[in-house]
């Protein structure tokens, strides 16, 4: 029954349709990118307590989101690959993982700016930075592991662990950490919060989101096609692919 | 395969890394009988030792004892089975006794009498109250060795057990593994040297 | 099975406390660090004990927290290294009782003896004795929780070359919710506040690590044994 499942996690079939998708995908984020920028930097009004500075949420919200959103996929990705020994989901794991720690440096340099006209410093302990600032250490600890064993399946089936050890504790983190900021509301810090939105700064925040997810996806498929050359090098049908 | 062996190794195939390291390597053994695993160094001989005893998943290919998967019946086939790796494996804190009641106590209940028996039968008796860090690297083996013994295990695996061992110390584990296969005991043993047993050795080559 | 598991677990702790007591010197080296981190402190901000105090949950936390480390690193790696690691392996018995045993172990030679060691560093740092209670308490469980998530941890990297600096990588950052939660719940008892919320927090997750760290360690300790 799950022969079909095995046959579509083939290496040569998962670099075809890599191949195939991302230039759809990358169509895709540029159309939605392209609209979410325009709309959102151009057209939407400016927000009545924040003024201009706001606008960066167009960036730092889809940051923000997207490198949770790899997080889990490089944990489920990992736990495919260790729970049923499907070895593209080590590949998938292991190309997502930068692609993450690219989104969350994103999202935590976006929100800096942001900050900056809120707080006066480029940097308080907001709880949702402090959360992102702990999620890109948890990428650091899985990017770092992978590479320190000699094996590569060992080091494989230890970042896809580790992976799913830091999802599990990424909600209590963040549970933590609010809470934590909660206590001491002395400190005169706003939070980095999203201001109730009319469509018009709706509708653009969205499409970059959805832009963003296309892009991920894009950049992903154009990764795991190098990944699954070099984790197959051996192969003959890589030599062959190499040759075209 | 011949029905009646109680061990079945079934194309088993291990890449370390890009190295094909074991390729489609087949086995039976049965009660009674010996094998002897040779071949040069990094054939992997000792990577096939470890796939038996479960410690390394192959990636094609199965292990079975008596007729069962050794996945499926873990627990049992290691209180049926007495490894002794290159190394003794012995904590230099503890002395030559507690080694052996520590290793052998999880695997089944064990007096003080019986361990200070294995150990005089493998000729280090004196040694039982000495911390493991002051025995010589012979005496370490026979310790080991005593060890394999206390375990009352019917399969042998053991790796390259005529290490730093002195010509009477090798006729000992010779006369051991002897008695242990005469007695209905199973046992594979890993040595680059050719055994000089009474009694019948199969023999299995890895030549990479 | 001719040894049950409770069996089991006695033995494997009686065979880590004995090579514990064995080298006493390895005991004492995490809680002279401890010490050591916490005189750090004063140095580098001031002698003043009122001063101290506010600082003081965090200071004692963070010490506790990198003693723990050091010694976390020597879970598995003496054992691997000796090759008695695999003989447990090999034992008969479910791995996760083998680690359940030594990482209990562990905990009652490092994290239980810092909490003991606590007061002492407490009273240097200014915390009154009426807090001393919830600060016991929750260095108790935040070390216990932290030997668990040590436990993968060190079943991640034990055999590898610098394994312990990667250790502490892939450890400090799910130790972080401990830290929040026990610093606070000491705070709060040296500023008069109920520390109960805190406290519970702290146990819950305690018990939540508990539970499922084991099976992650062993899953670690299986990869690692390969």
């Amino acid at each position: 029954m799950w022969t079909w499942f095995y046959r579509l996690a083939s290496p040569p079939h998962v670099y075809r349709v890599a191949a195939f998708l991302a230039p759809w995908l990358l169509g895709a984020a540029a159309v939605l990118i392209g609209y979410g920028v325009v709309a959102g930097l151009v057209f939407a009004p400016p927000d009545y307590q924040q003024g201009d500075a706001f606008r960066i949420i167009y960036v730092h919200a889809p940051a923000a989101w997207l490198s949770l959103f790899a997080y889990t996929t490089m944990a489920v990705a990992g736990a495919i690959g260790l729970i049923w020994k499907i070895k593209m989901g080590h590949a998938v794991a292991a190309a997502t993982a930068p692609i993450g720690a690219s989104f969350t440096l994103l999202g935590l340099m976006t929100g800096s700016l942001w900050g900056r006209p809120m707080w006066g410093t480029y940097w308080a302990w907001d709880p949702r930075l402090t959360s992102e600032l702990i999620l890109l250490f948890l990428y650091v600890g899985v990017m770092s592991l992978r590479p320190a064993f000699e094996d590569p399946g060992r080091g494989d089936r230890a970042a896809a662990l580790l992976a799913i050890v830091g999802v599990v504790n990424v909600p209590i983190i963040h549970y933590s950490v609010s809470w934590w900021n909660s206590l001491h509301q002395g400190a005169t810090v706003a939070k980095l919060a999203i201001p109730s939105m009319p469509g018009s700064m709706l509708w653009p925040l969205l499409s970059m989101l959805a832009g963003f997810m296309f892009f991920y996806g894009a950049v992903l498929c154009m990764r795991l096609r190098g990944e699954v050359l070099n984790r197959e090098r051996q192969a003959t049908w890589v030599r062959e692919a190499i040759k075209t | 395969m011949n029905p009646a062996a109680s061990l079945t190794v079934d194309q088993v195939h291990v890449w370390r890394g890009d190295r094909h390291v074991l390729r489609g390597v087949s086995l039976s053994l049965a009660a009674g009988e010996l094998l002897h695993v040779w071949g040069p160094n990094g054939t992997g001989k000792t990577t096939l030792l470890r796939v038996i005893c479960g410690l390394l998943r192959p990636e094609q290919g199965v292990v079975a004892w008596l007729g069962r998967s050794i996945v499926a019946i873990r627990s049992e086939f290691q209180a049926a089975l007495a490894y002794a790796s290159h190394e003794p494996a012995l904590k230099s804190d503890l002395t030559a006794l507690e080694n052996l009641r520590f290793a052998v106590g999880l695997k089944r209940r064990v007096s003080e009498a019986e361990l200070r028996a294995s150990l005089d039968r493998t000729g280090v008796g004196r040694c039982a109250d000495l911390p493991a860090r002051v025995l010589s690297a012979g005496q370490r083996r026979r310790v080991a060795m005593a060890r394999v013994l206390a375990f009352q295990a019917p399969l042998w695996l053991l790796d390259e057990p005529f290490t730093n061992l002195d010509v009477k110390g090798s006729a000992l584990v010779s006369q051991l593994l002897l008695e242990h296969v005469s007695g209905g005991g199973l046992a594979l043993v890993v040595a680059h040297q050719d055994l000089s047993m009474a009694c019948e050795v199969k023999r299995l080559e890895l030549d990479g | 099975m001719n040894v049950g598991a409770a069996q089991a677990l006695q033995l494997i702790l009686r065979r880590e406390l004995c090579l514990s007591f064995r080298r006493p010197d390895q005991l004492l080296q995490p809680l002279v660090f401890f010490l050591i981190v916490t005189t750090l402190f004063p140095l580098a901000l001031s002698p003043e004990l009122s001063l101290l105090r506010d600082m003081a949950p965090g200071i004692l936390w963070v010490a506790a927290l990198l003693s723990s480390l050091l010694s976390l690193d020597a879970l598995f790696r003496a054992d691997a290294e000796d090759g008695t690691l695999e003989q447990l392996a090999l034992s008969g018995q479910a791995l996760s009782v083998i680690v359940i045993g030594k990482t209990f172990a562990h905990w009652l030679v490092s994290g239980a003896a810092l909490v003991v060691m606590s007061p002492l560093v407490a009273t240097a740092l200014g915390i009154p004795v009426g807090a001393f209670p919830t600060m016991l308490a929750s260095l108790a469980l935040g070390t216990l929780t932290l030997s668990w998530l040590g436990s993968i941890g060190a079943g991640l990297t034990v055999g590898l070359r610098r394994g312990s600096v990667l250790l502490s990588l892939i450890v400090l950052p799910l130790a972080m919710p401990l830290l929040i939660f026990g610093a606070s719940a000491t705070d709060r008892a040296i500023t008069g506040m109920s520390p109960a919320g805190a406290l519970y927090l702290l146990a819950a997750l305690c018990v939540f690590t508990s539970t499922l760290a084991p099976i992650a360690a062993t899953v670690a300790l299986r990869i690692t044994l390969e």
